[in-house]
């Protein structure tokens, strides 16, 4: 069963702000999923090799390291919630 | 027959054939969205300037006797898909204002394969539910029964297909986002071996697991989706490299012979009575027809869902950390320092589904509880993943239905998330190993359709398909449409 610091904890690890409404539903689902995934715990799967992908056989492809993007800064900062000069803001980090 | 109850592969063929033109196809379909789509909420973004823009330059490329087996036709995207100058929001609050800066490869390959685009449907945020009631911007209705749920997350893309707002759709599946809804809708829903689709602009829920596919009406509407957008893409890490069969071509493979391996697991405890009857009585259309049925039993596959539930949200916990309110997406009022500008962007960005799944997925990844879920999960999924290698050595395609139950009413399952995930017990299997998988209609519960579901080792779509469509020669259901949209 988690606790109300288990999910504090959790939350600041996933940089998430949880109100004080969610708190206590979190820390009952959440509790509830861990309990249901915890029924793998018990099953033998000694010797067995972890299967991180799909497709075993499939290796990661590499290209030649040349640059093939064009600067497209302009548009992708369109999105951006605020820019100045072609940089990103954010609130002061050092004082 | 009004325009909107032909197939794609029919409108196609009367678009080459001068019956009528594109645009108007398009105009009927755009008229139906503006009726009907306040009913269902399928809808994020309509796009019809844009639609009849490229309806005038598919009647153009069929007027120089140019195009192939789609051109012209109109299809709606799942709001995944990134879309270059459109609204891009994935359900979520998050995106709420995100135009996309470029073209999804699946959208490209379609709109070079003359297809329409009439809008971006609506889904569960992030791709993360089974019913479309985490969206952001509200629930979808089934069209066959409008106080219940479409399924999900392609609930979107599911409804508007199933009431003939769009002849065709694109999905997603990680889970069983493509093949559950369209269970529930009534409709054919592929998803392709793992890597056969590009995830380029396919905006990222568990990357081992994230599939691109098609709602449809047909088989052979399917198979002509997927010919147009599989295909290796340099942009995307996990593509495969392998040519791409001409899946239309291979339809008519009969299924005499076939041998059909029926999952013993999957007729079990759970399983609704009256879908139940109605995938055994596919499955007797397959005898009937000459196939060959036998039992099977996959032991470990009953173990799909918990597995799920660490893989998954550890994948999402890890994409998800790109939203931080800094680049792009949404970002909170009056930050105090960067810390607040993280937590409260993401706080208010993602609602409660996503932030359950970021947290079950940062808890199983974090220092002292890797190997007991994690790790153990990845080993778990070998287990399930040798059951299916073993399967195929005795079998060419294994079936069993594609949800336990018809659609279930709006509201019914949200406040317990381990009933609503055990809706993805019969489809998580086929992600889990990377297997291409196809639901097809295959009858009426109560006036509720259900699905039967087909899978296939890596790679064997064209198998796949030729066996739904093979039963869809001898059956109507695909053709059934929700009577209030017919």
């Amino acid at each position: 069963m988690l606790t109300r610091r288990d999910v504090e904890n959790i939350a600041h690890l996933a940089r998430l702000q949880i109100t004080e409404a969610e708190m206590e539903a979190f820390a009952g689902s959440l509790s509830r999923i861990i309990e249901f995934v915890e029924q793998l715990g018990p099953i033998d799967t000694d010797g067995i090799e972890p299967m991180p992908h799909p497709l075993e056989d499939q290796v990661q492809r590499l290209r030649e390291d040349e640059p093939v993007e064009s600067d497209r800064r302009a548009l992708y900062q369109q999105n951006a919630p605020a820019t100045e000069a072609g940089l990103y803001l954010v609130p002061k980090v050092i004082e | 027959m009004s325009l909107h109850l032909h197939t794609a592969a029919e409108l196609a063929r009367g678009i080459r054939g001068g019956e009528y033109s594109s645009v108007e196809v398009t105009r009927h379909f755009l008229e139906r969205i503006a009726r009907g789509n306040e009913r269902l909420n399928a809808f994020i973004t309509v796009t019809a300037d844009r639609a009849l823009e490229d309806a005038r330059r598919a009647d153009a490329q069929v007027a120089r006797g140019e195009g192939g087996p789609l051109t012209g036709v109109p299809l709606a995207h799942k709001d995944i898909f990134c879309t270059a100058g459109i609204l891009t929001t994935c359900g979520s609050k998050m995106l709420g204002g995100f135009v996309a800066p470029y073209d999804a490869t699946v959208v490209a390959r379609l709109a070079e394969a003359g297809i329409v685009m009439l809008g971006k449907t609506n889904m569960d945020e992030f791709a993360m539910g089974s019913s479309n009631e985490t969206s952001y911007y509200g629930p979808v209705r089934n069209p066959w029964d409008e106080a219940r749920v479409p399924g999900g997350s392609s609930g979107g893309s599911a409804a508007a297909v199933a009431a003939r707002l769009a002849p065709l759709a694109t999905g997603t599946d990680t889970g069983g986002s493509v093949r559950q809804p369209a269970a529930l809708t009534g409709l054919t829903g592929l998803k392709p071996t793992y890597g056969r689709v590009s995830r380029y602009g396919m905006i990222a829920f568990a990357s081992s697991l994230d599939q691109g596919g098609v709602l449809a009406q047909s088989a052979e509407d399917a198979a002509l989706v997927l010919g147009a957008m599989a295909g290796f893409d340099p942009r995307d890490s996990t593509s495969v490299d392998a040519p791409v069969p001409d899946y239309a071509e291979q339809l008519g493979k009969p299924v005499k012979g076939l041998r059909i391996g029926i999952i013993r697991e999957f007729f079990g405890e759970g399983l609704d009575a009256g879908t139940g009857q109605a995938v055994e009585a596919a499955l007797e259309a397959y005898r009937a027809l000459g196939a060959e049925l036998v039992e099977v039993s996959l032991p470990a596959l009953p173990l799909s869902v918990p597995t799920y539930y660490v893989v998954a949200p550890a994948e999402c916990s890890s994409n998800l950390s790109r939203y931080d309110g800094v680049r792009f997406g949404y970002r909170c009022e009056r930050p105090r320092d960067l810390l607040d500008l993280y937590t409260r962007s993401r706080g208010e960005g993602f609602g409660a589904e996503v932030k359950r799944r970021i947290m079950t997925g940062t808890y199983v990844l974090s220092a002292g509880y890797y190997d007991a879920y994690y790790l153990k999960a990845q080993k778990v999924r070998s287990l399930i993943n040798a059951d299916f290698k073993r399967a195929f050595q005795e079998v060419d395609v294994l079936m069993g239905p594609t949800a336990p139950t018809p659609a279930f009413p709006i509201g019914a399952k949200v406040n317990d998330p381990i009933t609503m995930y055990l809706n993805d017990i019969y489809t998580i299997g086929a992600n889990m190993a990377g297997l291409p998988a196809l639901s097809a209609p295959c009858g009426l519960v109560d006036g509720l359709p259900v699905g039967l579901q087909i899978i296939g080792p890596h790679f064997a779509e064209p198998r796949v398909l030729a066996a739904a469509h093979a039963y869809q020669r001898e059956t109507d259901w695909h053709r059934r449409v929700p009577p209030a949209w017919a």
